[in-house]
């Protein structure tokens, strides 16, 4: 289960592309992509295996200024997401 | 041109060539001697085209692509445009020392298949002694540290291992387990009798999928493709026709998809002559079945239309003759007892031999 202290890493087998088609960042993997809405970018480029959700959080929030709950469901949100079709990979 | 017709794939067969038999293969039966194979230049050119369009993703196939000398220029090719590239391969013949090479060009991740889990089991449907020789492959994958995706094709003979399968990928550190039920097309329409599997079958692997996919989400993606014959509604055959994928054939042809060439009537084009955009917009065959316009009914009135774009095409001709009739998988099709009768046929038991993917037999036919 993801909590404040998860340190997400976005699988292996995925990357991240830029797209130059509609400016949106997309998450490949394998046969399939996700087109990121902005925040949901910028959350998956942190992570990386080596910041918590509670440091992607506060990030965001000072990057964004916006109010940290807010901003907290919307990264659980994302990462349930990316969890559910299993592109983060559990911490070793 | 509007984001509804995008291509986000560009599927390039490399070759026809290869060194396995599978009796379900999906290449033409009759295009399996084809040569005049695309240069690199050509295949590089088609890799910036595509590109171009809108492709983000490349998936190298065949036929057997490593059997391409250039393979490794190709996919630096791929990397310098940033398209994410999945080498799709028996890995036959493959050696370490060139994996890595494949690696250092750039390739994203590596699908290989196994045919069943274990060296007679699998070498019986591959035709070729190779079940030991692909372990050792995925074991290079893991060990040069690429996402590695197993695949197996299931059928009536290795459904019930499914159990094992999973535990197979485990062992292997897959990144990803690809069942994919046979699709009967290609070889695996030639072999349908042989192959089809029952209703109760696929109930139960279906269940032992989805009980693995739940257990191992966040080690391993697990996916389960059904077949269209026991789905009740046809499936959005390549996301619908010349929508989303562009395939490319080892000798040129542009096509929505890997069997768009054995339908009569249509014409397509080749890379060599025109642009992959002129292609893409202008070409009869492309613009034969995209939209609703071309639907029969049930479909053009029907509230899945969206969803599934009409099913397959090339089911709809293999089956009935009629590529712009309704799939014949959907219940609602006035062809769908052919289903149903091929779905009996595989209660009814003993099986016929399987029929080996040769050139041979495709000369005969």
């Amino acid at each position: 289960m993801i909590s404040a202290d998860t340190r997400p890493r976005i699988a292996s087998k995925a990357r991240l592309r830029y797209d130059r088609k509609t400016g949106r960042t997309m998450l490949l993997y394998p046969e399939k992509g996700l087109v990121l809405n902005p925040t949901a970018a910028e959350i998956a480029k942190l992570c990386t295996g080596e910041h918590s959700v509670a440091a992607i959080v506060t990030q965001l929030a000072s990057q964004y200024g916006k109010d940290a709950a807010a901003i907290e469901s919307e990264v659980m949100k994302f990462l349930s997401s990316l969890a559910e079709r299993g592109l983060l990979q559990e911490a070793n | 041109m509007s984001d509804e017709l995008r291509p986000y794939t560009l599927v390039a067969e490399l070759t026809y060539r290869c060194p396995l038999r599978c009796p379900y293969c999906s290449n033409p039966i009759e295009w399996a001697k084809r040569k005049n194979e695309l240069d690199t230049e050509t295949w590089l050119r088609v890799f910036r085209e595509a590109e171009d369009l809108g492709v983000v993703g490349l998936n190298l196939t065949g036929g057997e692509p490593i059997l391409r000398r250039d393979l490794e220029e190709l996919i630096a090719g791929a990397r310098k445009l940033d398209l994410y590239t999945n080498l799709i391969t028996s890995g036959i013949p493959l050696t370490r020392e060139r994996l890595e090479k494949f690696r250092a060009a750039g390739l994203d991740n590596v699908q290989v298949s196994v045919q069943d889990i274990d060296a007679k089991g699998s070498d019986r449907i591959a035709g070729l002694r190779s079940f030991e020789t692909k372990l050792e492959v995925c074991g290079w994958v893991k060990d040069l540290g690429m996402p590695l995706t197993l695949n197996v094709v299931l059928h009536r003979d290795n459904l019930e291992h499914v159990a094992e399968i999973v535990a197979l990928a485990e062992r292997l550190s897959a990144d990803r387990l690809e069942l994919a039920n046979t699709q009967y097309l290609g070889w695996a329409l030639v072999n349908r009798r042989a192959l089809l599997p029952t209703r109760d079958q696929l109930e139960a692997s279906r269940k032992i999928a989805a009980a693995a996919r739940k257990r191992l989400l966040g080690k391993m993606e697990v996916l389960f493709v059904t077949p269209d014959y026991y789905t009740d509604y046809p499936k959005s055959c390549m996301d619908g026709w010349g929508r989303r994928f562009i395939v490319v054939s080892p000798d040129g042809l542009m096509l929505p998809c890997h069997a768009a060439h054995t339908l009569p009537g249509l014409k397509f084009d080749n890379v060599r002559e025109r642009s992959l955009a002129a292609i893409w917009s202008g070409s009869s065959g492309f613009n034969a079945f995209r939209g609703e316009a071309w639907m029969p009914e049930p479909c053009r009135s029907c509230d899945k239309r969206g969803v599934d774009f009409g099913g397959c095409r090339c089911q709809a001709y293999h089956l009935t003759g009629n590529a712009a009739g309704t799939d014949p998988t959907c219940v609602l099709a006035p062809s769908h007892a052919l289903v149903e009768t091929a779905r009996g046929e595989a209660l009814a038991g003993e099986a016929p031999a399987l029929r080996y993917r040769s050139v041979r037999i495709a000369a005969a036919r």
